[in-house]
């Protein structure tokens, strides 16, 4: 079975910076993915390649079969894949149910059947009650929800979490997890997330990469990937081996 | 048209491009420091240049003379302005803090229209129409005082902001807000300084260019847009690029004024603004702000 | 018919439509009740609040600001006042020539803009830059007259002429009613419909709209098109209304100015903040004028000051503009766009 993104030594410069090292992975279809690794390992980077916001240096990115490496950040939503923000980024002034009918609106062209998208995506999310609330006035956690909520709206067969799970408490994130769980096994939504809670990545990840100062140094189960050497000695350094 | 001509207005365009190039110094540094992007600096400059008129038409006062009392009055102006109505505006949005500052604008070119009236004023000295002949060129006296007076004003800033302890502050301010906060520099007293410097610079240059120009109170929006014309062109953020600016713009404009109508020049400025906006936002001399 | 008025006042409270239709039917009433200055001022009013409309397109609904929209107004005068005096064209047709070229300057304008990343501030500078750029530049062409001035033939008729927009104000006002009306018509349908979602998200945040998927260069410049046609029958009204064309005035950044000033004191990207700005603006404003002449003061740039005044007060005290507090206090309070 073809990988529905596929990353070929993908590398990123930042004048004498090497943020991503030929990065090269694939993400199969259907499949919740981890990348994790500790702060400045290029998680972000690699994230912001594929989902558009800034272009590789070298290697390739392919999603459902075409290259995509290139695209600006509207095409490659339009291709399939949504993206939410470490720093989440809701429309502040519009309404809950306004922001995502903004997603909705991608896929459904009449404005009515792209609210009732909305609302039901806002019903999955548990925020349906909170429609008519100000995106500006909402808690983390639930503004959290709304910004995957807007990603679900625009359909995609890839959704890319970036730290969804930051600033979530135990209780919050374990919903969060629920919530993606059910998603994934209910539409078979392909899910690529960067963690660094570990408690939502080995609850959700079936596989899992390891960055560490751009290069990936381990890929494979989560059970597997945490006790790999050089992954322990990345987080913990040496003295914990 | 022999070379002396275009030599002639080359010079004049130079000369006069040094006090441009004052004018926009001030918005740079206000611009640089501050961040206020001061839509009245023109009509600042109008205020300056109607108080050396009118020191002049009643005292016989010089401008060379009047450069320093003004440029402290407009000092005290500007002081005043950044610490009672833009200061407590700093956090909000761009737009707002324009919008104030637009609203001052209007504010005082009617006014000026109101008091002086709309007929152009202007300051005769005794040496108004002397010139110095240099090789194949002649330079007006004035425009060759009023340029020298500039670039000692320039020096002086310069000088200032390199080696005094307040404007090494100023530039901390400048680089990292935070930072100049956390090390206990007294941020909002910093930038009504700046806000003064940038005020005194645009007296200066206004006071000088009542040597060169009539005065109307329609000149300010168009000076207001000529600094920023001169400023983007320089350089935002960039002391020197507001001097190369300035020197470019007034020789642009003198030569198209030749070469064309007098009356189209300032198309030839817009015409530079919108090349530089589109193909090298930065300036010729500035940083690309990420 | 009736379902088409549904979806229009969709939303609307009953007590704002009631509202509404009081003051339609005073405006619609007003050459009757009103003596000549005060029909003269209401057209005035009424030509803020279609400009000021027009402009929310651009600023309140797709955040760019824009301060030199003269452009606009300047080309819908006159386009139809030089195929008028020329070539006999009437207005309404030239207005169908002008309304292209101003959309186009609008698009070259927007594409020089986004193409380049110039946005916020200096992108208001490049439109003041383009705005000066034609009043120059029209103060020299030969075939408007360049600084001479344009004028129009005024014919004494002794009835209207809708077609050739000659006669009496009363007519002209109608004209300038029925267009606000429309343009508020027109705002709120592009408001509530995809591309007006569209616009909001990327007013609100322009890269998480692109993260949405939206073409954001696209519908800035359907923006900027829209408005900038929009603008141009602005013009139009204008060069046949007051009969004189100068490069001077009408391209003039006070112009651009004050369309500017209704919607900013009334509030940008609210619904009603043109008009009830535009109302208060002016309104207040003749009354300077009228009490300073009732004590023999005739002050040029009386006027302007007292707009500057207005904006500075509004800008330091509500900067959301008036219509929000005002619609808050009269329980009408526009569901939060």
């Amino acid at each position: 079975m073809t990988a529905l993104l596929s990353l070929d030594r993908v590398s990123k410069r930042f004048r004498g910076l090497l943020a991503v090292d030929a990065v090269s992975f694939d993400v199969p279809e259907g499949v919740i993915f981890a990348v994790i690794g500790p702060n400045g390992a290029g998680k972000t980077t690699l994230f912001n390649m594929i989902a558009g916001a800034m272009a590789p240096d070298d290697g390739a990115i392919a999603f459902a079969g075409q290259a995509i490496n290139g695209l600006t950040s509207d095409a490659v939503c339009r291709r399939g894949i949504a993206r939410t923000f470490q720093l989440v980024r809701p429309f502040p002034a519009l309404s809950v149910e306004d922001n995502v009918i903004v997603g909705a609106l991608l896929h459904h062209r009449d404005v009515g059947a792209a609210r009732e998208r909305a609302l039901a995506v806002l019903r999955r999310l548990d925020l349906f009650d909170k429609r008519n609330q100000i995106a500006a006035t909402l808690t983390l956690p639930d503004r959290k929800r709304l910004e995957v909520a807007r990603a679900l709206a625009t359909e995609p067969k890839l959704l890319l979490l970036d730290e969804v799970m930051a600033g979530l408490r135990p209780t919050e994130t374990d919903r969060m997890v629920a919530t993606l769980r059910e998603i994934n096994r209910e539409s078979g939504l392909t899910i690529l997330l960067i963690e660094h809670v570990m408690r939502a990545v080995m609850a959700l990840a079936a596989r899992v990469l390891v960055l560490d100062h751009g290069v990936a140094i381990a890929a494979g189960a989560p059970e597997d990937v945490v006790r790999d050497p050089a992954v322990v000695r990345s987080y913990l350094g040496t003295e914990a081996l | 048209m022999g070379l002396g001509v275009y030599l002639n207005v080359a010079v004049a365009g130079v000369l006069t491009g040094l006090v441009y190039g004052l004018m926009a110094l001030g918005l740079s540094v206000i611009f640089g420091v501050v961040r206020v992007v001061n839509f009245a600096h023109g009509e600042m400059m109008s205020i300056a240049m109607y108080i050396a008129v009118v020191l002049f038409s009643s005292f016989h006062l010089d401008p060379l003379v009047m450069l320093v009392p003004i440029a402290a009055v407009m000092f005290v102006f500007g002081y005043a302005l950044q610490a009672g109505l833009i200061n407590p505006f700093i956090t909000r949005p761009e737009h707002s803090q324009f919008l104030l500052v637009v609203a001052l604008a209007i504010i005082i070119v009617n006014a000026l229209l109101i008091i002086f009236g709309p007929d152009a004023r202007t300051v005769q000295t005794s040496y108004a129409y002397d010139s110095f002949e240099i090789g194949p060129v002649i330079v007006d006296a004035s425009k060759a005082y009023a340029a020298a007076a500039a670039i000692v004003v320039t020096v002086a800033l310069f000088a200032f902001f390199r080696f005094t302890l307040i404007g090494k502050a100023i530039r901390a301010c400048a680089d990292n807000y935070t930072g100049a906060l956390v090390v206990g520099l007294n941020v909002n007293r910093l930038y009504a300084l700046t806000f003064a410097l940038g005020a005194a610079c645009v007296g200066a240059a206004g006071t000088m260019m009542t040597l060169i120009t009539d005065v109307t109170p329609a000149l300010g929006p168009g000076y207001t847009l000529l600094a920023f014309v001169i400023v983007i062109t320089g350089g935002l953020g960039s002391m020197p690029g507001a001097l190369v600016g300035g020197v470019l713009i007034g020789l642009t404009e003198a030569l198209a004024g030749l070469l064309f109508t007098p009356s189209a020049k300032s198309m030839f400025a817009f015409g530079i603004l919108v090349l530089v906006l589109l193909f090298r936002p930065q300036g010729i001399l500035g940083r690309r702000l990420t | 018919m009736a379902a088409m008025i549904a979806r229009l006042t969709n939303g609307l409270s009953r007590r704002a439509l009631g509202l509404l239709a009081a003051l339609l039917a005073v405006l619609l009433a007003a050459p009757w009740i009103a003596n000549d200055y005060l029909l003269t001022v209401l057209i005035v009013i009424l030509y803020l609040a279609y400009t000021g409309q027009a402009w929310n397109i651009m600023m309140g609904f797709a955040g760019q600001l824009s301060l030199g929209h003269a452009i606009y107004a300047g080309l819908g005068a006159y386009i139809p006042a030089v195929l008028f005096t020329r070539y006999g064209i009437g207005p309404w047709v030239g207005f169908l020539a002008a309304i292209p070229i101003a959309a186009l300057c609008g698009a070259i304008i927007g594409f020089l803009a986004f193409r380049f990343g110039v946005a916020g501030v200096y992108f208001a500078i490049l439109t003041i830059a383009f705005a000066e750029f034609a009043r120059i530049g029209f103060d020299h062409l030969t075939i408007v007259n360049a600084s001479a001035g344009l004028f129009l033939p005024v014919a004494q008729l002794s009835h209207n002429d809708l077609w050739r927009l000659r006669g009496s104000p009363t007519m002209f006002y109608y004209v300038i009613l029925a267009a606000t009306v429309i343009a508020l018509i027109l705002s709120r349908l592009l408001l509530r419909s995809r591309m007006g979602y569209f616009w909001l998200a990327i007013r609100e945040d322009e890269q998480a709209a692109r993260a949405a998927g939206i073409d954001t260069f696209r519908y800035k410049m359907y923006a900027v098109m829209i408005s900038a046609a929009v603008t141009s029958f602005a013009g139009v009204f204008y060069a046949f209304f007051y009969n004189n064309l100068f490069p001077e005035q009408v391209f003039n950044i006070s112009r651009s100015i004050e369309m500017i000033l209704g919607p900013i004191i009334g509030g940008i990207g609210t619904l009603f903040g043109p008009i009830l700005g535009a109302f208060v603006l002016t309104g207040l404003a003749e009354s300077v004028t009228s009490a300073l002449a009732a004590f023999g003061v005739d002050l040029p740039g009386a006027k302007q000051i007292f707009y500057g005044i207005c904006l500075l007060l509004v800008v330091v005290a509500l900067p959301e503009g008036i219509w929000p507090w005002l619609a808050r206090r009269l329980g009408v309070a526009e569901r939060k766009r």
